[in-house]
């Protein structure tokens, strides 16, 4: 025991000696809560729409002012033309048409059914996708309206012709879709994730390096003691910087911490198990702080770009949907979400704790095996 | 009266896939001895003292240090023995301080232990102002004489040297040469690879090896006398040729 | 007009004259100014971080020295130095060899730079080419420490350079490359190149025309290494007993004594006395209870030189 304090003692002096390391431990949440949360936001203002009422009925007109009150949508147009509707959206200069078809509100009350149809230029995806999950937002609450002034009415009028829909959960606990509250608990899973497995990576690699590790190898130090020695400070930099991100999304975003702290943290270390495990393998693959670099970035890189955070899993194959079971990032990205902004309690996220820990013991059984005192 | 042998070499093989690194190696060191351990590059050297530190498992062969066998007692040999190579072993981010307390500690060296033994060798080495420099902004001298007495500072019964005093002017290099003569005297036994010729002859017995093999090993003046030759370095070349 | 031609220093392929170099605030080199004749194998003795390095790094125009001037062949190195370029052949400390392309492929790269074929100067280099040649098609980096000295060296040449510089060549290489390394330098030598070699082999200095010995940044002598022996104004006494170390600790407080430096199985002893009494020396370790004495006066070499000016 007193063997791994030693080293831990080694590592925070050699860690708070490294010049470039306050920066980092302080600048790198700044700047990602600060521009990426902004920047990297999936977030959709301005969608251009365009809107073909044929009906102009009451109801109708309702719908049509719900939109025209949206942040969202910016009515660029109205027509009573399928035709010159679909033309707009081929030359690009609307988004979205929304169809309301004649007689939409005589079949609402005769059939008690009725029918929207909305165009979608899927062009660009993201745009495309989640403007049309926004249309299915207003409708869908117009329609809770409806459902409460006349309740017997099941169902009033459903939506036609729209090609994946999903509303996603995220916006029953976001309920002033805002993106922000969405993305940071992100942004914080990508932060822990550079500071866990850049340092881990990189820090045995330097060993290697400057040769002291050979010094280490022959002194009576235990395999286990080393990296567990190794491990302690960077978790401990790492849930700090968890901490302080989380501070700063509080002072600055004002996102909703539900969930119970402990829980966060918790998770927060599980998850960290892997990642640092994921440091330690690399660092034990290469032999050059460059190469530990590449490697690094290549997981990290695949991992967030797959995570969903950036671009949504829905619009991915199934194959690659599939793949995130493999992806660390978007476990905890899950876990965090559930915990700090649905308030989830322990047994909600148990099963993905104790997915993460085996695939935590998985990785640094490996990294063990492969970090070798002799050959 | 048999000396006691610290190490002992049997048929010590290490290969390569095909390579034979070590073939057949057999030596003996006695407790106390200055053992010079000669060769050009890729004679073998390294990969045999790695062997003997237990970095590297040997492919056969009978071996022990300190009194314990290689294969089995790994952990043991670690504790008894210490180790000093070309590249620096101190980690130039920490003060002269941190190292000695780093590796000191685990070693398993008590607290007070540590800061009494501190104080004397800082003294010993005249560096008593720099106990809290960083090691990178100390001379090259002064950094092999600190690694050299921290690899010793666990009073291990053997020191490996991995060509410890490459580079620095000659009257560091005897001021070294001087701490190895003292560390013998308290007992340490010096096990030292080197590639100065010259400083074969501060040895009490040199082996000279070629190709994996020991071609060459006794008393530096035996071995001059036996070759002819007015040098170590003139052994070594006509050896090697 | 002609009257004024200085004859001999056309034969002077290399003039430094009083260069320094700091960096930040260390002062890598000061003042130091050397000649160095055609054909000439001229030698920077001295240990790591005594400037050696430095100053080749100006003279290959790599670095700019802070004051002083340097010609090579009349060619100043700040102006002229694309043509300086031209006629130079480095070996850095480390061979920069590209470890991951063949032998050959590290010739046909260097001789490329300098725009020229293998070819052209093959007689040049051919000697030591052969013998790494068996390998041509190995990675540089699988080469034997000898070896790849022997193709940085090829490397270096290739290109017909009229003044080689070879930092460091001999560090970390055994005794036998060593040897057949200077044995080369010598038969480049008569192709009437200027060779500057830096090495911290002290022993390394007598295989040199002359040597300059440096330490922290200054020259201490610069002299061929005969001169610099018979410089040596001591008298040298070499001693052996049966304790070695209790020898040097009796010979360090003995009342006349200068200075005791191990030396392989012996000390070697100056001592303060113009005129130094052997017999007195002898009896005072014998009271000290010394077994097996020896004592001879012996010729000092280069290392006993070199320890001698470092004290003053």
């Amino acid at each position: 025991m007193r063997t791994i304090l030693h080293i831990i003692q080694k590592e925070f002096i050699q860690i708070t000696r490294d010049k470039m390391m306050l920066p980092i431990i302080f600048v790198v949440p700044i700047v990602q809560l600060l521009f990426l949360v902004y920047a990297a936001t999936l977030e959709i203002k301005n969608i251009d729409l365009c809107i073909v009422d044929n009906d102009l009925s009451t109801v109708s007109r309702e719908i049509t002012q719900k939109f025209e009150a949206s942040p969202f949508f910016v009515v660029k147009g109205k027509t009573f033309s399928v035709e010159q509707s679909e033309k707009l959206i081929e030359t690009g200069q609307v988004d979205i048409v929304l169809n309301i078809p004649h007689n939409f509100e005589k079949d609402l009350i005769r059939n008690k059914k009725a029918g929207i149809q909305i165009l979608v230029d899927a062009i660009n995806q993201t745009t495309g996708s989640i403007g049309s999950s926004y249309c299915n937002q207003i409708i869908f609450n117009y329609n809770k309206n409806i459902i409460t002034k006349f309740s017997d009415l099941k169902t009033l009028f459903e939506i036609q012709d729209i090609k994946t829909i999903n509303i996603e959960h995220q916006f029953w606990y976001n309920p002033d879709l805002n993106y922000k509250v969405f993305m940071v608990p992100g942004i914080l899973v990508i932060l822990v994730t550079i500071i866990g497995m850049f340092l881990s990576a990189m820090n045995l690699v330097k060993e290697k390096e400057i040769g002291t590790i050979e010094q280490i190898n022959v002194t009576p130090i235990k395999k286990h003691q080393f990296i567990i020695g190794k491990m302690i400070p960077f978790l401990i930099i790492a849930l700090f910087e968890l901490a302080f991100g989380l501070t700063l999304g509080k002072i600055l975003f004002n996102i909703p911490i539900i969930g119970n702290l402990w829980l966060v943290f918790l998770s927060a270390t599980v998850y960290l198990f892997v990642i640092l495990g994921f440091g330690l393998l690399i660092s034990t693959l290469s032999n050059t702080q460059q190469q530990a670099m590449f490697v690094a970035w290549f997981f990290m890189l695949v991992f967030i770009m797959m995570s969903g955070l950036f671009t949504p899993i829905e619009s991915m194959p199934v194959w690659a949907q599939k793949l995130n079971l493999i992806n660390p990032v978007a476990f905890f990205i899950k876990i965090l979400r559930m915990v700090l902004l649905k308030g989830s309690e322990i047994k909600d996220i148990k099963n993905d704790l104790f997915y993460l820990f085996g695939y935590g013991v998985v990785v640094f059984s490996f990294a063990t095996i492969r970090y070798k005192k002799t050959n | 009266m048999n000396k006691n042998k610290i190490i002992k070499v049997k048929n010590l093989v290490k290969k390569f896939g095909d390579f034979v690194a070590n073939d057949n190696l057999n030596f003996e060191v006695e407790a106390g001895e200055i053992f010079g351990f000669l060769g050009a590059n890729g004679a073998g050297k390294t990969t045999a003292i790695k062997i003997l530190t237990g970095l590297s498992k040997p492919t056969s062969g009978e071996i022990s240090v300190a009194g314990y066998d290689i294969y089995k007692e790994t952990e043991k040999i670690k504790r008894n023995i210490g180790y000093m190579s070309q590249k620096f072993s101190l980690y130039d981010d920490l003060t002269v301080f941190e190292n000695i307390r780093f590796y000191a500690g685990i070693y398993g060296m008590k607290k007070q232990e540590i800061i009494d033994k501190t104080e004397s060798l800082l003294d010993k080495l005249d560096i008593r102002n720099h106990k809290n420099s960083l090691i990178r902004s100390l001379p090259l001298g002064w950094k092999q004489k600190l690694a050299f007495s921290i690899a010793i500072f666990h009073n291990p019964k053997i020191v490996f040297l991995d060509e410890p005093t490459g580079g620095v002017d000659p009257v560091t290099r005897r001021m070294f040469w001087e701490l190895i003569y003292d560390a013998s005297n308290s007992g340490i036994t010096v096990f030292v690879t080197t590639h100065y010729m010259d400083e074969a002859e501060y040895c009490d017995r040199i082996s000279i090896m070629d190709k994996g093999k020991i071609v060459a090993l006794d008393k530096p003046q035996i071995l001059k006398e036996q070759y002819n030759a007015a040098n170590i370095d003139e052994v070594f070349v006509k050896i090697a040729r | 007009m002609f009257l004024n031609i200085d004859y001999q220093n056309l034969m002077t392929s290399l003039r430094v004259k009083n260069i320094s170099k700091k960096y930040d605030k260390v002062q890598a080199i000061s003042d130091i100014s050397f000649n160095a004749e055609k054909g000439e194998l001229f030698g920077l003795i001295g240990p790591d971080g005594a400037g050696k390095t430095t100053i080749f790094r100006i003279l290959t125009t790599l670095i700019l020295p802070d004051n002083g001037e340097v010609f090579f062949e009349n060619l100043d190195i700040i102006k002229d130095f694309k043509k300086i370029r031209q006629i130079t052949g480095y070996m850095p400390g480390k061979y920069s060899l590209y470890q991951d392309l063949t032998v050959e492929e590290n010739l046909n790269f260097f001789a490329a730079v300098f725009g020229v074929k293998v070819e052209d100067n093959y007689y040049l280099i051919k000697e030591i080419y052969e013998h790494i040649a068996p390998f041509k098609k190995r990675l540089a980096g699988k080469l034997s420490g000898g070896m790849k000295q022997k193709l940085a060296l090829c490397c270096a040449l290739i290109h017909k350079p009229q003044i080689l510089i070879l930092d460091e060549p001999t560090t970390g290489v055994d005794a036998v490359s060593r040897k057949e390394f200077w044995e080369m330098l010598q038969k480049l030598k008569t192709q009437n190149i200027t060779i500057l070699v830096s090495t911290p082999y002290m022993d390394e200095a007598a295989l040199c025309n002359r040597v300059a010995l440096i330490q922290k940044g200054k020259i201490l002598d610069i002299d061929t290494p005969e001169n610099i022996i018979s410089k040596f104004q001591h008298k040298l006494i070499s001693v052996k007993s049966f304790d070695k170390q209790k020898l040097i600790k009796d010979l360090r407080s003995y009342e006349f004594s200068n200075s005791v430096f191990a030396f392989g199985e012996s000390i070697h002893y100056t001592d303060k006395r113009q005129k130094t009494d052997v017999k007195e020396i002898v009896e005072y370790l014998i009271n000290k209870n010394h077994k097996e004495i020896k004592v001879e006066e012996i010729k000092p070499n280069i290392e006993d030189c070199f320890m001698d000016l470092m004290k003053k």
